[in-house]
């Protein structure tokens, strides 16, 4: 473990108002000793760009249920490399077909956590990515 | 209720059958360290009649269709006419989903339930910028009038019932209804439906707010008072509990914030000086079907008791159909697995039978795709069927209130209904459901964590995920929405704007402007409105000015 604790945004892109999946990972993160903001609803993706920038984040964690994903998520992925900040690790939840999962890899999403995921698997996922 | 002699007999047999139990338990210790429900109750070995000593079957069950209505509205409920069948559906555009309508309405459905899609619900039209990508995905999508009338010709609006998920909008897509029944030549007082109208649980738990609680809760009692004199047969609100159990309260919790709810909109519709037996009767209220089989029966017994002596006791109500709590079930769509996905048929199955148990007046069956994608047509084929089963041929409908004196179920239905009032009473203190919304919401997230944490420690078994897994196949041939659906509801809006009389919407829409800033009942401004092809985005916006927007307070 490093001194710093990892810092994460858990957002809600698009008009989804499901956000229990993305408060219970919050919740759960924090509990493993990451520090956690949470965007709540309702944020488009330059929301989302910009609250990551001005929380220095390292960690980006989407989540949408409306079947808006494939809009919503590889927008923030351009937002962040368009500031230079693509060094941020990028992670997606929710309902998403897994034919829509290679595309949104493609797209630059580091991995996709769907219905079922256990909150320990996302935490280890993020420890091993940002090298805590 | 019971012979105190024979308790006290029947007290010493219990304790003899303990102490045969400890020692039994010696020999094959019990599963598990304790047996609880999902809100934390408790489960003991037994119940007998002592679990229900204080019992008084006149007050506390009565007789079905009588007061306090523990055991249904209707004195024959199923014996007479069934619950009504209806599956929520809605995705694409009006002309996909007018065909899924007729499709379930000749499979043997008996009523109608619209899907809307996101843009709608939050009062956006599809050219929307922040409609993009969500159009037509999570239901239909509803720009205009036109969409509407697209939405159910060829569906007799006099022979069908239709219930609307629609909350911040719901009086102009309400006033959209109106109209096409109107064109279908169908008189106001004949039309049957609900609209959800609940915004309270929006803020709480769904999401699909536009406007702060003050003019949301104006709308909402200007429908009331509108439907008591125009539609006096619709449901002019389904005070919904589902959206706060998906969000992960327990079974408690969601009869306690429902019903408080309800007493808010109930206490704003007198504060507006309506009379409470002329608007009471048609409140309805919606309810989640989750898994705890026999918690869940007892809860939406709970529900209704503990409604009845809400309504006689602290509003003074004397119609009885005030006091019914009359009910709209569906399954609970977070328990559908993404793994082994036909186990979901099983759940719903179950999940389906408490409701029926539990005296539902409408049910919703979830499909088995749902934690994958919309539901294909042949996965809601069975999972109606799953419903007609149930009507046609187990037999639980041949008497009413089957479960009724079992003493687990009444203790249990006792215990809800206890810790659901201490909730409200809770909630009061706070000053009432819109100021209790940030007590709630944590109240619920703590509730959901530590479900997850249960199904993480194993505690809790979920099929598939947890317990049973297995290597398997990605099912195919998923429900996908076609991604060209947001420009087709676009290019149709283009049309409408260059086709309509501009002026008329434009004369409308101050007028709104003008009467939202006052006192006077929306809903006539509304209907002309919708009647001159003004969009759903365009009142939305009049009304974003007028009334500002609500600002969601982040609580995690």
């Amino acid at each position: 473990m490093s001194a710093k604790p990892i810092r994460v945004l858990v957002a809600k892109p698009g008009l989804d108002g499901h956000d229990r999946g993305a408060k219970v990972i919050a919740q759960a993160l924090r509990d493993a000793g990451m520090e956690v903001i949470y965007t709540g609803l309702r944020q488009t993706p330059e929301q989302i760009v910009e609250a990551a920038l001005q929380e220095d984040v390292q960690v980006v964690a989407l989540s949408s249920l409306s079947g808006a994903h494939m809009h919503l998520f590889p927008q923030v992925v351009e937002g962040l490399r368009r500031q230079k900040a693509d060094d941020i690790l990028v992670l997606g939840g929710g309902v998403i077909p897994d034919e829509d999962i290679p595309l949104l890899k493609e797209a630059g999403i580091a991995e996709i956590f769907g219905p079922g995921t256990l909150t320990r698997d996302v935490i280890n996922f993020i420890r091993e990515k940002v090298g805590a | 209720m019971f012979d105190r002699e024979k308790l006290d007999r029947l007290a010493a047999v219990d304790r003899e059958y303990r102490e045969r139990l400890a020692g039994q338990s010696k020999k094959h210790p019990e599963r598990q360290e304790s047996f609880v429900t999902d809100a934390g109750i408790e489960i003991q070995p037994l119940y007998t009649p002592l679990d229900v000593a204080e019992w008084d079957y006149e007050r506390d069950l009565g007789f079905p269709g009588s007061y306090p209505y523990t055991r249904g509205v209707q004195p024959n409920m199923y014996r007479g006419r069934l619950w009504t069948m209806r599956q929520y559906a809605g995705f694409g555009t009006a002309e996909e989903t007018n065909e899924r309508f007729r499709y379930l309405l000749e499979q043997g459905q008996t009523g109608l339930s619209v899907a809307f899609d996101l843009p709608t619900q939050i009062g956006y039209d599809s050219d929307h910028p922040l409609s993009r990508g969500e159009v037509g995905k999570v239901g239909v999508a509803i720009d205009s009038l036109a969409d509407m009338e697209t939405l159910f010709a060829g569906i007799p609006l006099d022979k069908v019932s239709t219930s609307m998920t629609i909350n911040s909008p719901a009086a102009i897509l309400l006033a959209m209804y109106i109209a096409v029944a109107e064109k279908q030549g169908v008189a106001p007082d004949k039309l049957k439906g609900t609209i959800q109208n609940d915004i309270l649980k929006e803020y709480i738990a769904r999401g699909t707010y536009i406007f702060p609680p003050g003019p949301s809760m104006r709308l909402i009692t200007d429908i009331f008072a509108y439907c008591a004199r125009e539609i006096p047969q619709w449901n002019t609100i389904s005070i919904s509990g589902y959206h706060i159990r998906e969000a992960g309260s327990t079974a408690v919790q969601e009869v306690a914030f429902t019903l408080a709810d309800g007493i808010a909109y109930v206490q704003a519709a007198i504060d507006a000086g309506l009379a409470v037996d002329d608007f009471a009767p048609r409140l309805s209220f919606f309810f989640n079907a989750h898994l705890n089989f026999f918690e869940e029966i007892a809860k939406f017994r709970a529900a209704r008791r503990l409604w009845a002596r809400i309504m006689k006791e602290r509003f003074g109500a004397k119609n009885p159909k005030s006091l019914m709590l009359r009910f709209h079930t569906q399954t609970a769509g977070c328990t559908l697995t993404a793994q082994q996905p036909d186990v979901n048929i099983m759940r719903v199955a179950f999940q389906a039978l408490s409701a029926v148990l539990g005296g539902t007046q409408s049910l919703h069956t979830n499909s088995r795709d749902e934690a994958l994608a919309l539901p294909g047509a042949h996965s809601v084929l069975i999972a109606l069927r799953t419903q007609q089963v149930i009507g046609y041929e187990i037999g639980v409908t041949d008497t009413v209130d089957p479960l009724g004196g079992s003493y687990f179920i009444e203790s249990l239905t006792d215990e809800i209904e206890k810790r659901a009032q201490a909730y409200i009473e809770k909630i009061d203190e706070l000053g009432g459901a819109p100021e209790a919304i940030e007590f709630m919401q944590r109240e619920i997230q703590q509730s959901a964590y530590r479900y997850q944490q249960d199904i993480e420690s194993g505690r809790k078994v979920v099929i598939g995920v947890n317990k049973f897994q297995m290597e398997e196949e990605k099912p195919r041939d998923l429900l996908k929405v076609d991604p060209a659906v947001g420009e087709r509801q676009a290019a149709k809006l283009a049309a409408l704007r260059a086709q309509r009389d501009n002026d008329r919407v434009r004369a409308v829409l101050d007028r709104i402007r003008r009467e939202a800033a006052g006192t006077g009942n929306l809903m006539p401004l509304f209907i002309e409105a919708v009647k001159a092809y003004a969009t759903l985005g365009e009142i939305c916006d009049v009304l974003r000015e007028v009334f500002g927007e609500y600002r969601q307070q982040i609580v995690f």
